[in-house]
């Protein structure tokens, strides 16, 4: 589904009264919540999560620095929750593409033509099927094809699904010993 | 061969435990020291909680409660989904052997006043936190920077992140700056000038004899809201300031570490040749007090402006963000900026509610009245903030002039206590974000310094402060 003003913070993404939560719940619900539900909580009509034509879908194609402002992770997990699983960006802010990358979300940046080539596209409900194949990292559909780049690093930890804590923790000792030398060095670092 | 390197890469290179891919742009970077707040940081204690995993090192860790407490004087209770946040926290504090400064805490307030106010934020340090204004802490000279909760997790139990080196931004500001004009105005035309993702994928440092002349408290103006550009750092070196400034705080180091510490820290430099990825320069005597009309930080102009066209924008997707924001302001193109009528008024935030703050922003009011039919309230940054204002006589000063005197949090800058905009209400705030419904539903923000915001509350419109208060 095509979302393509620029700029879209995740205040809006995530409004702050689904943030008082101390687990992820819910949050789908909150997903974009002033674009999607008046004052009354009614769906608006107009808004594209609410057109019947829309309501599976499972990629969104944003604009510029998509997800910016704050740090609240609970954006992709609302997206997640939602059913989203790769969202296309000119250009995503930092904290909100890594938050994606933590949480096994896709997000591919593209140039410009691009991304207005698939807003199109994603526009047409009738032959709007795209298939985002991050092996062969490529995003096609009926007569278009559109390679993308990702990080080896990242690609591996999406195919794979691994716990990054977990594995940083089997670095334990070298950090250990990075830790002892650092203190050693600047002292006053352990002085608070 | 010794290859010059910018003040971030020496920053990066010193705290790189291990390298993870051959270009050498992803590493597992140390990470000195964090805050942790209620709201962004309980699914990552249930995930330690859940994996049986424990805190690395829990003393370099600070709880704060900041941004769901009230900040009426006498607070002590809170709304049930707010209290719940913050007694998770306390627990979560407690059982993993991390201080934390609650509600009624002598020395509670906003996270980022209260880091640098005790002394918890030194030269080359590295800190990140699960908030994205912890770029404040470049004013010293360490690398700060916003996580999300899972990174959060992810430093709590390893002390380190899996960290991508950004590209370096120089922002030279050349000059000084004309009577009148704050630091708030300084990054806000900085960030009008390169646009709300100007700065995505950078870090930036500051340089230049503008940036000298700055105070600590202003240099933290500027770094903290340089995040509204989509810098992931912003650094300015070390000096004298810097040294005074921390001599002053409870927890920077004493004695034989400090002088040891200071030593050290002269080395916190830029190379002389160190290329910049990007260059932009800010001439300091064309910065006029700023104010925000749009619904993003980059949506601004100088007080003296005017509303703009967007008949007038050329490309289709910038005419119709200009078009919606404002249909959300409701404002007309063309129109004065500082004929905007206002309903609120809120000094507060991590972006300006320091002393030097409240003082300017006093300085503005003594002697004078807000506006009949404007709200205004003061939210100190933090209550040893409040505190200093009080012996000072500034709350007299706030009171007299029609402003209520708060205790701190971070309240109406982001709303998630009770302090918000009614639907259509229109606030002239010193805080870092104008976005939709950021303080209230349908409420609508307009950014300045807390001058301007003093200035304005007296107006009952968006006002000049050099013409209010005389400055020139
Ligand atoms: S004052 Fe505002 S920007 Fe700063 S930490 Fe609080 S909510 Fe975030």
């Amino acid at each position: 589904m095509p979302l393509a003003a620029s700029n879209i913070d995740t205040d809006v993404i995530m409004p702050k009264q689904f943030l008082k939560g101390i687990d992820r719940s819910g949050l789908d619900r909150g997903l974009f919540y002033h674009l999607r539900f008046d004052e009354q909580g009614r769906p608006r009509p107009e808004f594209i999560l609410n057109r019947p034509q829309w309501r599976d879908a499972a990629f969104l194609i944003a604009g510029a620095n998509f997800g910016c402002g704050s740090s609240r992770e609970h954006a992709v997990w609302g997206l997640m929750q939602y059913g989203i699983r790769a969202i296309v960006a000119e250009s995503f802010a930092g904290i909100f593409f890594d938050n994606c990358a933590r949480n096994g979300l896709l997000a591919i940046e593209l140039g410009e033509p691009d991304v207005r080539r698939l807003q199109e596209r994603a526009g047409l409900p009738e032959d709007n099927v795209l298939i985002i194949d991050l092996d062969s990292q490529t995003i096609s559909g009926r007569d278009l094809e559109i390679g993308f780049k990702i990080e080896a690093i990242r690609k591996n930890a999406l195919l794979k699904g691994l716990d990054a804590v977990g594995q940083t923790l089997e670095l334990s000792d070298e950090i250990s010993a990075f830790e002892r030398k650092h203190l050693r060095d600047n002292p006053w670092l352990d002085a608070n | 061969m010794h290859r010059a390197r910018t003040l971030y890469d020496k920053l990066v290179d010193r705290h790189t435990v291990r390298k993870l891919d051959e270009q050498d742009q992803q590493v597992v970077l140390y990470v000195d020291r964090t805050v942790l707040n209620e709201y962004t940081s309980p699914q990552a204690f249930t995930a330690l909680r859940l994996a049986s995993r424990s805190v690395w090192r829990p003393r370099a860790a600070l709880g704060v409660v900041d941004h769901v407490n009230p900040t009426v004087v006498g607070r002590i209770t809170m709304p049930g989904d707010a209290a719940r946040q913050t007694a998770y926290f306390a627990e979560n504090c407690r059982d993993f052997g991390i201080e934390i400064f609650d509600m009624t805490h002598a020395m509670q307030g906003i996270e980022h006043v209260v880091m640098p106010e005790i002394g918890l934020v030194l030269p080359g340090m590295v800190i990140a936190a699960g908030d994205s204004h912890t770029t404040t802490y470049g004013a010293f000279g360490a690398l700060g920077f916003g996580i999300g909760t899972s990174d959060i997790e992810h430093y709590l139990a390893t002390q380190t992140l899996i960290y991508k080196r950004l590209a370096s931004m120089r922002v030279t500001l050349e000059g000084h700056l004309p009577p009148g004009v704050r630091s708030k105005d300084v990054v806000m035309a900085l960030i009008e000038k390169i646009g709300a993702s100007g700065a995505t994928g950078y870090a930036i440092e500051f340089q230049g004899a503008g940036i000298r002349a700055l105070s600590i408290e202003a240099r933290m103006t500027l770094c903290n809201m340089a995040v509204e550009c989509g810098a992931r750092g912003a650094l300015i070196a070390p000096d004298e300031k810097v040294i005074d400034y921390l001599a002053q705080t409870p927890r920077a180091p004493k004695g034989e570490l400090w002088r040891l510490a200071t030593e050290s820290w002269t080395s916190l430099q830029t190379d002389q040749d160190a290329v910049f990825d990007r260059e932009v320069v800010l001439a300091a005597g064309e910065i006029a007090p700023m104010v925000t009309w749009g619904t993003s930080p980059d949506q601004a102009v100088k007080i003296t402006e005017c509303v703009p066209d967007p008949r007038l924008q050329p490309d289709p997707v910038r005419r119709q963000a200009i078009e919606r924001a404002l249909a959300y302001m409701d404002l007309r193109p063309g129109q004065p900026v500082d004929s905007i009528e206002i309903q609120a008024a809120f000094i507060g935030s991590c972006t300006n509610a320091r002393i030097e703050d409240l003082r300017d922003a006093a300085r503005i009011l003594e002697g004078r009245q807000i506006a009949p039919g404007v709200k205004a309230i003061v939210v100190p940054g933090s209550m040893s903030v409040r505190r200093q204002a009080e012996a000072e006589g500034l709350d007299r000063i706030f009171t007299l002039a029609g402003f209520e005197w708060r205790q701190s949090g971070c309240s109406m800058c982001l709303a998630m206590n009770d302090d918000v905009l009614a639907r259509a209400e229109r606030c002239a705030s010193s805080t870092n974000r104008n976005f939709e419904d950021r303080q209230g539903a349908g409420g609508r923000t307009h950014l300045m310094s807390p001058a301007m915001v003093a200035a304005s509350a007296v107006a009952g419109r968006l006002a000049d402060v050099r013409q209010i208060a005389g400055e020139r």
